[in-house]
Parts: structure tokens; C-alpha cells; sequence
């Protein structure tokens, strides 16, 4: 026991090493681990509001019916009931915030419909799909209404010659 | 018989415990004050599901995506992307897979009707898996499953060291070429947590894809898993996908 006493500036020692080292690692966990780790888990907990921070970019058809009455009406009671006005008109968060900041473009039904209706082997065979060359020649407004296009397409149509054909 | 000792040894192990689970109750019940109220984490459990049979491949939800979250267009990577499978007749193992643009521009008709094959298209996003191969592999903790159930990114943290592109099983990591970090699919965190849809959702004509909270027990979402024959991507790997998916062919990968 003497023996041991005698040498107890090796303990010291030892001691006072363990006491800077905690001090070291402290001092540097509390530099490099960031504010908020480990709330949650091991990630940073302020890395959900980051990633809620994101401004919106498209409104979702609930704020368009805000403003607009007509066209919102029309499409729930058809066929497109399920196409959002933002599916056929693009992003418009910016329009729904001010609609002076940005007026929209009309879409350009040539190109539009097609978008979803052409013809293709690979869509589900419900869904209703035509190929121009068998179809009644026009931009597909002048007969169908976007947003209610399946009531009653607008002008007698000429009677499609490969129907016709069969 | 228990004697006293052990009886005051039982008993602080207990209390010490019950003290950890305690504070770490607190968390999962969100004992940190949020910054936005109103949106409480520990009440949602966000999933996906996928319905092929709806998909008709009009690349709504890429362009939608694309716009939503800023993801790059040249070159062309993808959080969301669309892909159109061609099994031919009487091969059903070894379909033709392609994804032009990843859709972006829609599909182009590329066979013919008729000739015996199956043709259908499968979109494709992060799976927001509960045990995410990624998050295991990030060395820094900079993705993470969020305590909804989302797998999000700290853009912020990540060093860009690329572990969890190559962890990924189903490829839906990329490196950000303007930040040079890792971005991938989030749920459109920024609008599910305001009470939107995500933007694919938003935009897609046929409910093919709808976001749903599993932990609303209201959610169409139960009634979809429980009527329809559900099943994930590469269920081997037990990566606790929350992507489910509607009429998935086995040939799908
Ligand atoms: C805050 C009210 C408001 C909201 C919300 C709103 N709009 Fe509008 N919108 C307007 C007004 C006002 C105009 C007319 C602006 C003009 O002519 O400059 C307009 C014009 C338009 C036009 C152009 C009409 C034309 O004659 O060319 C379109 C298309 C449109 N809105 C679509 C939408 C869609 C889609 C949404 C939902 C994302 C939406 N709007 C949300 C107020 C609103
Ligand atoms: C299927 C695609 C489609 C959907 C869905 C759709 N629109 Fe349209 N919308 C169009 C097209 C195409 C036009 C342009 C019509 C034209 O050129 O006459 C248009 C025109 C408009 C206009 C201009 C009004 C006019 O008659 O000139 C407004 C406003 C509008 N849409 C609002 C909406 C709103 C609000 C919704 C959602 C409730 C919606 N649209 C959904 C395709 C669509
Ligand atoms: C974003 C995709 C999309 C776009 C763009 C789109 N449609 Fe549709 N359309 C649909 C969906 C989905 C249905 C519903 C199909 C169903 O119920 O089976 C539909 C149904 C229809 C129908 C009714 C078919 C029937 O008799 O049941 C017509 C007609 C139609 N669309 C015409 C148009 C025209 C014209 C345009 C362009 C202004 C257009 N669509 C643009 C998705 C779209
Ligand atoms: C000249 C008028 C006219 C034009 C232009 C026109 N359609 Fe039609 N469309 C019709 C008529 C009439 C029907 C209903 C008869 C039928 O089923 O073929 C119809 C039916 C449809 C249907 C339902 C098909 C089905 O199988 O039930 C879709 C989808 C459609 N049109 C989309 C379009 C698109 C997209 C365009 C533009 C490329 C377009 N139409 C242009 C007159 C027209």
C-alpha cells in the first residue's frame, strides 16, 4: 500500500490526461456536431424545416377553384373530372398567389390533348385513346371543351371515313 | 424470494430506464416545439401508391416534378421518371425496358399492337423506405427517415461522397451537377406537410398515383391496400418499401 502511495504521481498524471482528453473531445464534439443533431436520430433535426422551406410551384386545383368558378364547375361534372387544372395548364402558383404578376397562356390544344389521348399499345385499353388519322380533322377545341369534353362534341362531326370503311 | 437488495437494484434500473424512455418519448412525440404548428411529424406515416393499370404514360408527373423541385434538366436526371415495359409473347422473364427522357416527352408508339406482346408503363420514384439501405450507408447523417416517413436529404450536410447513389436499389439517387449533393425524390415534403398533394399527384389525370397517410385511418389509402393485390419493388432486399404498387408484373425490376 506504502509502496503504491509512493508512486502516486503516476496517478495524477494518468488523471490529468483523462481531464484534458475529455475536454478535447467535448470542446470538439461541440464544434463539429451540429445544432439539432440527434433530436429526432442521427441527423440533423432543423433538416425538416429545410426541406419544408421549398417555395410551392404548383397551386393545386383547390386554389384555382378559389377565384375561378366556371371551369372548375364544369370539369367535376365530367370526364376530366379527375385532371387537375394544373395537369393542362402548368405550374401556376405564381398566378394563384398575385394573377397580376402572371397571366397565364392559354394551352395549345394541338399539342395538349394529344399529350394524353394519342393512341399507344402501352396505356391501359380503357382509357379513351385516338389516332389523329382516324379521328375528325380540327384543333380539338373546336370541337370538345377542355374542361367538359365529352358532352356532345360541338359541330356534326363528317363522319370518319375508316369507320365508315368497315 | 427477492431480497432488498436486489429489490433497490431492480428498481433503479428500472427508474434510470423508464428516464431514457421517457426523454426519448419526448422526442417521438415531438417534445421540441416546432416552427410551423398545426402539422404534427409523429401523427403522419406518408406512402405511395402506384396503380399500373391507370398509368397512361403521359409524363405529367416528370414535368411536374421537374418543376416543382428544380431538378436538372441538362443533363437529365430524374426524381421521378417513367418507364414502359414490352413483354414480348411467351417471354415473360426478359421484358424491353425504355425510358426516353424518362418520359419527360412522353412515348413516342414504338410497337405494334397486336403481336401478342404486353405493354405497359411503370413509374418510378424513391420508395421512402422504412430501412433505407442509403441512410445506412451515409457516413455523416445527411439522409434520414424523417419521423413521418419520409427519407429526406440535408442538402446543407452532405458531402456529396456518393455512398447512398450506389446503395440505392432502385436507382433513384443522383448527384445535384449545380450543388454537387445528393438529391432524390421527397415526397414534396414542402406540400404534403401544408396539406397538398405532391406535385406528380397533383398533376396525374388518372390517380395513378396517390400520396396517402398510413397513419390516417381515414386515408382512401387503406381501402386501396386492402382491396387491390399489392406488392413493392425488389421485396427480396426487405427494404420496407412504401411505394406499393397495383398490378405489378413480375417482370418489372
Ligand atoms: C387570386 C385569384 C386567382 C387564383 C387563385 C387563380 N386565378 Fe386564374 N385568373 C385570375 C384572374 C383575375 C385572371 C385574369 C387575369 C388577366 O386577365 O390578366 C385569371 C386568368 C386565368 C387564366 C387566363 C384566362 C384567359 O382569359 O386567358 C387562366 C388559364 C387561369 N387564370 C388559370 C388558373 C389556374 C389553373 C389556377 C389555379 C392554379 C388559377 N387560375 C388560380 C385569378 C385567379
Ligand atoms: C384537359 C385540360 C384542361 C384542364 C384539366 C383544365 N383546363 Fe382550363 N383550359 C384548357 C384549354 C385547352 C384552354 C384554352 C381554351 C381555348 O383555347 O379556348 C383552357 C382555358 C382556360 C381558361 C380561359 C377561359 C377561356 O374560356 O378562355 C381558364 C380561366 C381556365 N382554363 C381555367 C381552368 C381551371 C380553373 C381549371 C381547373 C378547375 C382548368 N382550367 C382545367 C385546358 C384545361
Ligand atoms: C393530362 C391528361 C389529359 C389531357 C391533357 C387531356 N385529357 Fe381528355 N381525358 C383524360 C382522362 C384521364 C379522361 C378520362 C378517361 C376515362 O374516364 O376513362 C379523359 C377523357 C376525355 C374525353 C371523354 C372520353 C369519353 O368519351 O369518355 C374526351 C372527349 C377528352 N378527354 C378530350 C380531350 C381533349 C379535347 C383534350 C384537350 C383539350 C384533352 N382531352 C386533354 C386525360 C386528359
Ligand atoms: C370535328 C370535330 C372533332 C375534332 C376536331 C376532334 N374530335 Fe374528338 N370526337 C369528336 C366526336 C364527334 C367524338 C365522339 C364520336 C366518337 O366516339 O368517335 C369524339 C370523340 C373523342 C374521344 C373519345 C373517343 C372514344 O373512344 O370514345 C376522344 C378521346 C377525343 N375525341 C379526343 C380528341 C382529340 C385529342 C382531338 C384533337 C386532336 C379531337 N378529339 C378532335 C369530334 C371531334
Amino acid at each position: 500500500m506504502r509502496h503504491l502511495m509512493k508512486n502516486k504521481v503516476h496517478l495524477f498524471r494518468m488523471a490529468g490526461l483523462f481531464v484534458v482528453g475529455f475536454l478535447v473531445f467535448a470542446g470538439a464534439r461541440a464544434v463539429f456536431v451540429p445544432e439539432g443533431f440527434g433530436v429526432y436520430g442521427h441527423y440533423r433535426a432543423g433538416a425538416l424545416e429545410d426541406n419544408r422551406a421549398f417555395p410551392l410551384v404548383h397551386a393545386g386545383r383547390a386554389a384555382c377553384a378559389g377565384c375561378h368558378g366556371d371551369e372548375p364547375e364544369a370539369l367535376k361534372a365530367s370526364r376530366h373530372a379527375k385532371v387537375g387544372c394544373e395537369a393542362c395548364h402548368g405550374a401556376l402558383a405564381v398566378h394563384a398567389d398575385d394573377p397580376a404578376k402572371l397571366t397565364p397562356k392559354k394551352p395549345d390544344a394541338k399539342t395538349l390533348c394529344l399529350v394524353c389521348h394519342m393512341a399507344n399499345v402501352a396505356k391501359p385499353s380503357g382509357f379513351k385513346q385516338i389516332s389523329p388519322e382516324d379521328h375528325p380533322e380540327g384543333v380539338c377545341t373546336e370541337c370538345h371543351d377542355p374542361h367538359s369534353p365529352a358532352d356532345a362534341p360541338k359541330p356534326a362531326p363528317a363522319p370518319v371515313q375508316k369507320e365508315a370503311a368497315k | 424470494m427477492t431480497t432488498r437488495r436486489e429489490f433497490v437494484g431492480k428498481s433503479s434500473t428500472f427508474l434510470v430506464l423508464s428516464a431514457a424512455a421517457a426523454a426519448a418519448l419526448d422526442n417521438v412525440l415531438e417534445g421540441t416545439p416546432e416552427k410551423a404548428p398545426g402539422y404534427k411529424k409523429a401523427d403522419h406515416w406518408w406512402a405511395m401508391i402506384i396503380d399500373i393499370e391507370k398509368c397512361i404514360g403521359c409524363g405529367n408527373c416528370v414535368r411536374a416534378c421537374k418543376t416543382e423541385n428544380g431538378v436538372s434538366m441538362e443533363p437529365y436526371y430524374f426524381r421521378t421518371w417513367v418507364e414502359r415495359y414490352h413483354v414480348p409473347a411467351g417471354n415473360p422473364e426478359h421484358p424491353q425496358v425504355d425510358s426516353p427522357n424518362g418520359g419527360y416527352d412522353g412515348f413516342p408508339e414504338k410497337y405494334k399492337p397486336g403481336d401478342g406482346s404486353k405493354n405497359f408503363f411503370v413509374p418510378k420514384l424513391c420508395n421512402h423506405c422504412a430501412h433505407s439501405p442509403c441512410v445506412q450507408v451515409c457516413p455523416v447523417g445527411a439522409t434520414f427517415e424523417s419521423p413521418d416517413g419520409v427519407v429526406l436529404v440535408d442538402k446543407s450536410y452532405c458531402l456529396g461522397c456518393r455512398y447512398c447513389v450506389q446503395a440505392c436499389p432502385y436507382g433513384c439517387r443522383y448527384i445535384d451537377p449545380k450543388t454537387h449533393v445528393v438529391d432524390k425524390c421527397s415526397f414534396c415534403y414542402h406540400r404534403i406537410t401544408k396539406g397538398l398533394t405532391t406535385a406528380c399527384c397533383e398533376t396525374c389525370p388518372t390517380e395513378a398515383r396517390q400520396i396517402g397517410d398510413l397513419k390516417n385511418p381515414a386515408d382512401p389509402i387503406h381501402e386501396f391496400l386492402r382491396t387491390h393485390k399489392i406488392n413493392v419493388l425488389k421485396p427480396q432486399m426487405a427494404t420496407g418499401s412504401k411505394a406499393y404498387y397495383n398490378g405489378l408484373d413480375g417482370s418489372v425490376r
